[in-house]
């Protein structure tokens, strides 16, 4: 190891003892030195861990060894590319059908957890992934549908399966009524009007006391039923059966998931899909092409806020509870963060980002208040080793291909 | 040709940007069939015309008449649909679609399939370098190619008109020729009108009818081309 690497090594341990120590060091108004210290001397660890590979993957002896197991590499990669992605995707959906009948409960309420960032990720992926809008509100249609459903059912008794075309109706026209104003707006300036939108939407959820309970929320709402007929009596009746258990909530929640990923690929694959690019790489060069570009756009906020929409009426009716404070913009930025840390527009990317992103904050409960830094800390060294997501989008696998057949041709 | 009613007519048009005024009252009249160029220096306002006669830059003031119907308060994509394409400058193409994607993406608004494909075969006997690059990404090819592609995927809307923003912009004395001779035989094939705005005016007066001189967001002057390329003032003004 080269001596510049020490010292950057000295450097590295420094900033973050600078960083660390008095972040971690004061629980309380006093110095807890073995705390601060053990922190720092993980985030060490893990420093040395990281350099140490980097610097046995820049050796001689390294690159010899990559080299000769790069066919091998290759082949296994080959043969996992010659299995069809059907496969993939049944053993997928049989983990998923099997999980909730051997987890606990505490792992089944993560899992709907899971779902609903996966559903939330894949809505927000059609207006940032596929018409390339930034969007920095979007839980506020999830507001939107929550207290849709809430409101319709406890002020007027409309059960779930009617709410949520409402739900899909409200979510559309608060798309609308976003997208309208912000079409001439792009990057930054969009997102900071969509940052206000979605916290106007918290705002007035939060005091207007007559209509949402303010802070206190809304409760009480009925769990998502399911009708069924009975012929206990000896005539036919029809018995509503609510869906109280978790597993049955789970189900809920996974079929939603699996109809949101069907219907996101289907958008992808369309004729509107491939306009939505188009915007998103050049705008004027999609107007001149004759796409309808203002109408596109409003389509795709008004279709990104109705998915957010369905899965907030069914979160409201799964804790038959919903408080503004669900809603806050920390939320928006986590969906975002999914969106991003998957692969903008790749839509396994956004589900094992929505997966990771909703269970990390879990498996580190244990570190309590710190749990929040971890996740910080997990988030900046992803986007650092993988900047263009867990799974990048086909298209710009594609582009790196070709980019690499370009050099191969010059060499 | 000259009793003729213009396929595109702009009457008095101004356009601002914010404040800007940037097109101050320009009058252009382009015959149909024929080849018609806008020269000018940079900021004189040409890409501003092209923008507002499609609609993306609208006009504040004035009358634009395609075809002898008015279409400055009409959408892009319905001007599109009227046969109007433009080519844009500084070869916007979309750069992550491949090169059959970006001309699919031109015929957007046909669905006529097998027409679609003979158009597609056209072009490439226009560009035979895009026939050979199918596959690969806008973004990827040289500056000529993606120049050649972003005209080819304007032919590919089938246009009656066609607008050319600067084709011969950052491109190599050679690659131009080839740029404009293959604007002369797309004129020729197809019997599409052609407006071209070009700094080049040497090589724009060559292969046009008509032409325009435009400063600062007005026209002033214009002649036929053959005159224009021995006048005095674009002599010493653009042609150097």
């Amino acid at each position: 190891m080269a001596r510049s690497d020490v010292k950057k090594f000295f450097l590295y341990s420094l900033f973050l003892g600078i960083l660390v120590i008095p972040l971690v060091g004061f629980p309380t108004t006093t110095f807890d030195a073995s705390r601060a210290f053990t922190v720092w001397g993980a985030f060490v660890g893990l420093l040395a861990f990281g350099m140490i590979v980097k610097g046995v993957r820049r050796s001689h002896g390294y690159e010899n060894l990559s080299n000769n197991l790069a066919p091998a590499r290759k082949r296994i990669k080959d043969r996992l590319n010659a299995v069809p992605v059907k496969y993939y995707l049944i053993v997928l959906l049989a983990f998923t059908v099997i999980y909730p009948m051997v987890a606990n409960r505490y792992l089944i309420d993560v899992g709907i957890t899971c779902l609903i960032y996966v559903i939330l990720g894949l809505g927000l992926n059609i207006v940032v992934g596929l018409a390339g809008l930034l969007d920095l509100g979007y839980i506020a249609f999830y507001a939107v549908g929550a207290y849709t459903y809430a409101l319709l059912n406890l002020n007027f008794g409309i059960p779930f399966w009617f709410c949520i075309p409402m739900g899909i109706a409200f979510g559309c026209i608060a798309g609308c009524i976003i997208g309208y104003p912000t079409l001439k707006m792009r990057g930054d300036y969009l997102a900071i009007v969509t940052m206000g939108f979605g916290e106007i939407i918290r705002l007035m959820l939060n005091n207007w006391d007559k209509l949402t309970a303010g802070p206190n929320g809304l409760y009480g709402m009925s769990k998502p039923g399911i009708i069924y007929p009975s012929f206990a009596d000896g005539g036919l009746t029809w018995v509503i059966f609510h869906l109280k258990s978790l597993q049955a909530l789970y189900f809920l929640a996974l079929v939603f998931a699996v109809l949101t990923v069907i219907g996101v690929q289907r958008l992808d694959k369309s004729r509107i899909g491939r306009a939505w690019v188009a915007i998103r790489e050049d705008e004027v060069a999609a107007e001149l092409s004759g796409v309808p570009t203002m109408w596109l756009k409003l389509l795709a906020y008004a279709l990104g806020a109705s998915f957010a929409s369905v899965i907030g009426g069914f979160f409201a009716a799964k804790l038959s509870y919903t408080n503004p404070n669900f809603f806050i913009f920390m939320e928006s930025c986590i969906v975002l963060c999914i969106v991003v840390l998957g692969g903008v527009g790749s839509t396994p990317g956004v589900i094992i980002a929505a997966v990771i992103l909703s269970a990390v904050p879990e498996i580190f409960r244990d570190l309590q208040n710190y749990r929040m830094l971890a996740f910080g800390a997990a988030m900046a060294a992803m986007m650092v080793l993988k900047p263009e997501g867990l799974i990048p989008a086909t298209r710009r696998k594609r582009e790196l291909h070709v980019a690499e057949q370009n050099t191969h041709e010059e060499t | 040709m000259a009793n003729e009613q213009p396929i595109l007519q702009l009457e008095d048009v101004h356009t601002y940007y914010g404040n800007i005024h940037a097109l101050k009252g320009v009058s252009i009249s382009i015959p149909k069939g024929g080849i018609v160029c806008l020269i000018g220096a940079n900021g004189a306002g040409k890409s501003t015309t092209l923008m507002t006669i499609f609609g993306i830059q609208p006009a504040a003031k004035g009358k634009i008449f395609y075809d002898s119907q008015p279409i400055e308060k009409l959408q892009p994509e319905q001007i599109a649909a009227r046969g109007v394409a433009q080519s844009p400058e500084g070869r916007q193409i979309f750069p992550t679609m491949s090169v059959r994607e970006n001309l699919e993406m031109g015929a957007y608004l046909r669905s006529d399939k097998k027409e679609i494909a003979k158009d597609m075969e056209w072009v490439f006997t226009l560009f035979p370098r895009l026939a050979e690059r199918l596959g690969q990404l806008g973004g990827t090819l040289s500056g000529g190619e993606q120049q050649m592609l972003a005209i080819a995927r304007a032919l590919m809307q089938r246009p009656k008109l066609l607008l050319l923003d600067e084709p011969s912009l950052g491109l190599a004395p050679k690659l131009v020729e080839v740029i404009f001779e293959t604007i002369t035989q797309i004129n020729q094939d197809s019997s599409t009108t052609i407006f071209l705005v070009e700094q080049n005016a040497n090589m724009a007066l060559g292969i046009s009818d008509t032409g325009y001189v435009m400063e600062t967001g007005k026209i002033v002057l214009t002649d036929k081309s053959s005159v224009l390329l021995e006048s005095e003032q674009v002599k010493k003004a653009y042609l150097g």
